[in-house]
């Protein structure tokens, strides 16, 4: 399954000079990949995911999937083939964590429908994937920063989507949970799920992304393996930083050092 | 942490105290309780004995179950929807607009000739309010929706003030005064008919809702993108607060807090889950109102407590309470 942005562009609301925030933007994920989305803050990372799920309306340009017009198909269905991890991780209510997961299943339930053996499985594997069975009881409102990321990680895992969109998974997270969420993301790509993640941390982009998608002041500036979209032009004209890019053990990692002057 | 009851239990527990509520509602108030009933039908006295039960106290009865159950519904319906524990129906404005219309009656003396026309300015002015937001808030964020309701509140109370200033004599002030406070007392079937099928409506319109706004809790975009269709919740909420509460508003006047503090007291009990709540807090809201009903008629204050009064003097420290206990909640 592929899920493609085609000349989308996205103009800033009520601007005069009609700025945009997307500009002619083309991308696409394949299910078996990590894709990462990178580029400086206001880019149009997040804007150009949202307007991939239909969440924020297009001024031009078509979201498919495998070829046909994405956003004119049902909702529920366009949630069982594309699942989303917002940036947002505040929750209302202090629901336990189990039915956090549970919501995962929404797409799949009927109205007034109980939850299915079928959604309860899906809740424990998408469980296993983050390591999170030991939280299930607590409210989500009490978990740590971490373990919140991991279990709306498995509520976005619980939908069992063959894709799944995230903005920012990782952001403001411990290295121990970045580390640990970077890997459960791999392991999904590997195990068939394509993924898009919006990543802003370059060294952990760089070792763990098969592909990476530059974005600078709303274009797509550079789409390929980590190692020839992370040169010192496209750091330097998209971030305008200089960075040391180095090796350990068979992997390469780039490192952001100086601010460009 | 308090220990939970399960849900099936929790409803059954409610369902049970409603008709304890219900049947002590018969039983009680002006005219005579059990025994004195049980005379009257033993001298032969039935015409009076059905007078007191079925044509006093059984739509009066009736109306606090309904519109307790009303406000219950549609202030978790409300709350899950906007996610602000402190959401009410009065926040959308649909209860000042339905009391601005059966003050309009009031004041124009078109109740006087036809009593129905308080009822059915009530709901229209509910209705009314209803498209107004959807109109002004039906797009965007929740929060221009509280915006519009505040808005749509304040004015109608400015215009109910307008309608007092220029009442005509003191005791049509009195009368709007007076049925504002909200009252379950001397309605009759005829209203029960009149508000009980908008009611149901509007019950069903809110608890279609009700996956949805569990979805809800995990954010706008989050939800949207599992499926709920967020156009569509929103006039649900919308319509089915309007008709239900606009029905209720329309037949019984102001009656407060119960649509706010019901939500809170059995929130915990549901596990905190927005769906679960709107049936459990149907349940509690008529059981609370049909209880306040039987407190006015048994309390000896010589002239009756408006039930209004009564819900607001009881909710108000109440809630004081609960917000004072749940502070360490909140802070978390």
């Amino acid at each position: 399954m592929k899920l493609e942005a085609r000349n989308v562009s996205v103009a800033i609301p009520h601007a005069v000079t009609g700025a945009q925030i997307v500009n002619n933007a083309s991308l696409s994920v394949s299910t078996g990949e990590l894709v990462g989305l990178i580029g400086p803050n206001g880019a149009g990372k997040s804007t150009l995911l949202k307007a991939m799920l239909g969440l924020r309306p297009r001024d031009a340009g078509d979201i498919l999937l495998d070829g046909a017009d994405f956003l004119v198909q049902p909702p529920a269905r366009r949630a069982r083939n594309v699942a989303f991890l917002p940036q947002e991780r505040h929750v209302e209510w202090r629901l336990p964590a189990r039915d956090i997961v549970m919501l995962g299943r929404y797409p799949h339930r009927d109205r007034f429908g109980g939850a299915t053996a079928e959604d309860r499985a899906a809740v424990t594997r998408a469980l296993d994937a983050v390591d999170g069975h030991a939280l299930v009881e607590r409210p989500i409102s009490v978990l740590s920063g971490g373990e919140r990321t991991r279990i709306l990680l498995a509520r976005a895992l619980a939908v069992e989507a063959p894709l799944l969109l995230a903005d920012e998974p990782i952001t403001a997270l411990d290295p121990y949970h970045q580390l640990h969420v970077m890997e459960i993301l791999r392991d999904r790509a590997r195990a068939g799920s394509g993924i898009l993640a919006v990543i802003h941390d370059l060294p952990l982009a760089a070792r763990f992304m098969d592909r990476l998608i530059l974005m600078h002041e709303g274009q797509i500036i550079a789409d390929g393996p980590p190692t020839t979209v992370l040169t010192p032009e496209n750091l330097s004209r998209a971030y305008r930083i200089e960075a040391l890019t180095r090796e350990n053990a068979g992997e390469t990692f780039v490192l952001p050092w100086t601010r460009r002057t | 942490m308090t220990h939970r009851i399960p849900y099936p239990l929790l409803l059954i527990g409610l369902v049970l105290l409603a008709i304890a509520f219900g049947i002590l509602s018969m039983l009680v108030g002006p005219g005579g309780g059990p025994t004195e009933i049980s005379a009257m039908i033993a001298r032969g006295d039935t015409d009076l004995a059905w007078m007191i039960v079925g044509e006093v106290r059984l739509p009066r009865t009736f109306l606090a179950l309904m519109v307790g159950a009303t406000l219950g519904l549609a202030g978790a319906a409300l709350q899950g929807y906007l996610r602000n524990p402190l959401a009410d129906p009065g926040v959308v404005g649909v209860s000042s607009a339905a009391s601005l219309g059966a003050v309009l009656a009031l004041y124009t003396g078109v109740s006087l000739a036809f009593p129905m026309a308080l009822p059915l300015m009530g709901i229209a002015g509910a209705v009314l309010c209803a498209l107004l937001l959807q109109g002004l808030a039906g797009r965007g964020a929740v929060l221009t929706l509280v915006l519009a309701g505040v808005a749509i509140s304040s004015l109608c109370a400015a215009l109910m003030s307008l309608a007092l200033n220029f009442s005509p004599n003191p005791y049509a002030a009195a009368e709007i005064m007076f049925w504002l406070m909200g009252s379950v007392t001397d309605r009759s079937m005829d209203h029960v008919a009149l508000a009980a099928p908008l009611m149901m409506i509007g019950w069903a319109m809110l608890l279609l809702v009700a996956r949805s706004l569990d979805a809800l809790s995990l954010g706008e975009e989050a939800a949207a993108s599992l499926g709920v269709h967020t156009g569509r919740t929103r006039a649900l909420v919308i319509g089915g607060t309007a008709i239900s509460v606009g029905a209720a508003t329309a037949i019984s006047g102001g009656i407060g807090f119960i649509g706010l503090v019901v939500p809170h007291l059995l929130r915990h009990q549901v596990g905190h889950s927005p769906s679960k709540l709107l049936l459990a807090s149907a349940l509690g809201g008529a059981t609370l109102l049909m209880a306040a009903d039987v407190l006015v008629r048994v309390l000896p204050t010589g002239m009756e407590l408006k039930l209004g009064v009564v819900t607001a003097l009881v909710g108000a420290p109440f809630f004081l309470w609960l917000i004072f206990r749940a502070r360490t909640e909140f802070e978390s």
